[in-house]
């Protein structure tokens, strides 16, 4: 799960990350009057939204006096916003962040996530900061410092004092590292976070370390022991239709093709959405009905794959284990019947009862187009679409 | 001859009490498998569907004389239940749960570091099936036939993909391993080739990734240096969007972009038969075996 920038930096101010003064506005009105909370001086109206490279989009903007604060947000709240991230249909932007102007001398990196090969968290500096950081690890490898955490012992102070060196910090700003990278470590592992990142984080014209920027994603697995991460969910950021399909535990992705999938598990619906490209058609989404899907969850997904007004042939792909394909041949059915599916449907089932299934569809008098294998049912959908 | 599961195979199932538990511990005893009893803390003494149900995953070795476990409790006390059967002395431990934290899974991960006899394989994945012997898990025995292709797969439908591909060419299997798809698992691509190597009856395996980290970049290295058997690769997700489900911070640790292209060309390199469809894997693997 993502969250917005203040969101990310209330809860690392929360355990000791030094960030700059500021608060959310969702207003014009409001926006002026935390300009003028801070002190009227100089202050940045940044765009909320969950995608990065705002700066470039024009997302992010300095404001002289509480005045042009607000005439920024009003400007900015409701505008569309495009960066790398978001894509070319680009973001709405619904609040924005009013913070403190600051002098800054330096801008570093750093975050935390886990390192998938060493089964360990990783802690990551650079002092090539306020950069796109992907863009710095392909280009100058050797400017990224990694260090892994010990799971079983946690953060241990020498491990920042590395990497302070080695971003060629002065003394005093290493000990404010070794604080800082502590009370980082502490969020990622107390909020089950999946990433910290602050980029950048600054040095101070006085000296001091702050998180000018920050990102925190969260692992999904988890959220069932944070409610209080849970409320910070915005709907407003996702597709309606994942939104949708998350109400009835589906797993979902929308995508920009025209055949709607219906698949169980993860993997062979990727490989459905493969097989498809294949054959020369686009996916319209990825969806995994999960392995042991009922008759209920079947009509669920038609409902959403129906709601795509793109889709023009659905291809169901179930290798049914403990689903059994009579079961699941009776869930397409009663779904088609009560829905109404208006577009041709391709199904390709396998596994216990497929007989039976294949019967109950062909004796349903409804206009099912069956296929044996993924390849036959990859190209009937792709040629019923069009 | 197979690898993980046999006939000396004595599986108790922690979760056995619950639904899913039930379904599968009877499905395992129905293929042959030889399932001793259960554990469900709080349960013990009592007997579930005829068997011998104990408080803890020591009693059931000590009594039953388990050596195999498969998990099905819930997310949240999933890892707990890794590292008992650990910490009883279980040389397999097979965990079927799907959406355990990450945080959790990491302490398990390193407890397994301090009590290196246990293998766990897993967590979120189908299980293991030997064809013909046993299982532990959920991938259905009928689809399978006995023969002598190794599977290790993240994925568990796509695993019964390949199976049944393979079972309609007439090719058979030793076993197929899922491993199991999230960040943390506990027996990789590379770990599971190693036991197919040593195993006089694989002759040849299929392997199937997936998009994200670097596990199978990592296993073709392996696998040019060391693997002499035939292999027939797949990687789910090649046309995925980029960036939708995978941290960008997490990218650049693995080196790579986790794309499935990286992974596909790296296997190729290595001189496995990479397909581009999934419905290739059978007849690729019959082709290259020449029969």
């Amino acid at each position: 799960m993502k969250i917005h920038e203040y969101q990310a930096k209330a809860i690392l101010a929360k355990y000791g990350v030094p960030v700059p003064r500021g608060e959310v506005a969702f207003n014009a009105t409001e926006a002026g009057d935390i300009a003028r909370r801070l002190g009227g001086s100089i202050v940045v109206v940044k765009a909320q939204i969950h995608a990065g490279g705002r700066g470039k989009g024009g997302g992010v903007k300095l404001a002289k006096s509480p005045d042009e604060a607000e005439a920024i947000a009003r400007q900015m709240i409701g505008m569309t916003l495009v960066t790398h991230q978001t894509g070319p249909e680009g973001r709405v932007v619904g609040r924005v962040l009013i913070e403190e102007g600051l002098q800054m001398e330096r801008e570093l990196y750093l975050s935390i996530v886990l390192d998938r090969s060493a089964g360990k968290p990783v802690i990551m500096a650079s002092a090539a900061g306020g950069m796109d950081i992907e863009e710095v690890a392909a280009a100058t490898p050797e400017k990224i410092h990694k260090v892994h955490i010990e799971p079983g012992v946690g953060f241990v102070p020498f491990q920042a004092r590395q990497l302070g060196f080695a971003m060629g910090l002065a003394g005093a700003q290493v000990n404010k590292l070794v604080k800082l990278v502590g009370s980082l470590y502490d969020a990622f592992v107390a909020t089950d976070a999946a990433m910290v990142e602050i980029n950048p984080l600054v040095v101070t014209a006085a000296g001091d370390l702050l998180a000018l920027d920050a990102k925190v994603n969260f692992d999904d697995n988890a959220l069932y022991r944070h409610q209080d991460i849970r409320d910070l969910r915005d709907l407003g950021e996702e597709d309606p239709l994942e939104i949708e399909a998350s109400k009835f535990s589906l797993n979902y992705i929308h995508l920009d093709g025209n055949i709607g999938c219906m698949v169980n598990g993860a993997g062979l619906a990727m490989a459905t959405m493969d097989i498809i490209k294949l054959a020369g058609g686009e996916p319209a989404n990825f969806l995994d009905v999960g392995g042991g899907a009922n008759a209920e969850q079947i009509r669920n997904a038609f409902k959403i794959l129906m709601s795509d007004k793109n889709v023009k042939a659905v291809l169901i792909n179930i290798f049914g284990g403990i689903l059994r394909c009579d079961v699941l041949a009776q869930g397409v059915i009663a779904a088609v019947k009560e829905l109404g599916v208006p577009v041709p449907i391709v199904i390709r089932m396998e596994g216990t009862n497929v007989e039976e299934g294949k019967r109950l569809l062909r004796e349903s008098g409804m206009n099912f187009a069956t296929a044996d294998s993924m390849g036959e049912a990859a190209t009937k959908v792709v040629e019923l679409a069009g | 001859m197979a690898v993980l599961i046999d006939k000396n195979t004595r599986l108790i199932v922690q979760g056995l009490t619950g639904r899913e538990g039930t379904f599968h511990a009877k499905a395992a005893a129905a293929y042959g498998t030889n399932v001793v009893g259960g554990v469900t803390p709080g349960k013990g003494g009592t007997t579930h569907e005829g068997w011998p149900v104990f408080n803890t995953v020591q009693e059931a070795v000590e009594k039953a004389g388990a050596n195999a476990s498969v998990i099905f409790v819930p997310p949240p006390f999933a890892a707990d239940a890794i590292m008992e059967s650990a910490d009883a002395g279980l040389p397999l431990v097979v965990c079927i749960t799907e959406g355990i934290p990450t945080l959790d899974m990491m302490r398990a991960t390193t407890f397994l570091t301090s009590h290196p006899k246990t293998r766990l394989i897993g967590p979120n994945c189908p299980g293991v099936i030997s064809a013909g012997l046993g299982k532990a898990g959920i991938i259905p025995g009928h689809i399978c036939r006995e023969g002598s292709i190794g599977i290790v797969s993240k994925s568990g439908t796509l695993t019964y993909e390949a199976i049944h591909q393979l079972s309609r060419l007439g090719l058979g299997q030793t076993t197929c391993i899922g491993i199991g798809g999230d960040p943390l698992i506990g027996t990789s691509h590379i770990d599971a080739l190693k036991l197919f190597a040593d195993d006089p009856a694989t002759e040849a395996v299929i392997m199937i990734g997936e998009i994200g980290g670097s596990a199978e970049e990592e296993a073709a290295a392996w696998i040019k240096e060391n693997f002499k058997k035939p292999v027939v690769a797949f990687i789910a997700g090649q046309t995925a969007p980029p960036g939708r489900r995978m941290g960008h911070a997490g990218a650049i640790i693995s080196g790579g972009s986790g794309a499935a292209s990286d992974k596909m060309a790296a296997l190729t390199a290595a001189g496995v038969t990479v397909v581009k469809s999934p419905a290739d894997m059978g007849t690729a693997m019959k082709q290259l075996l020449g029969k």
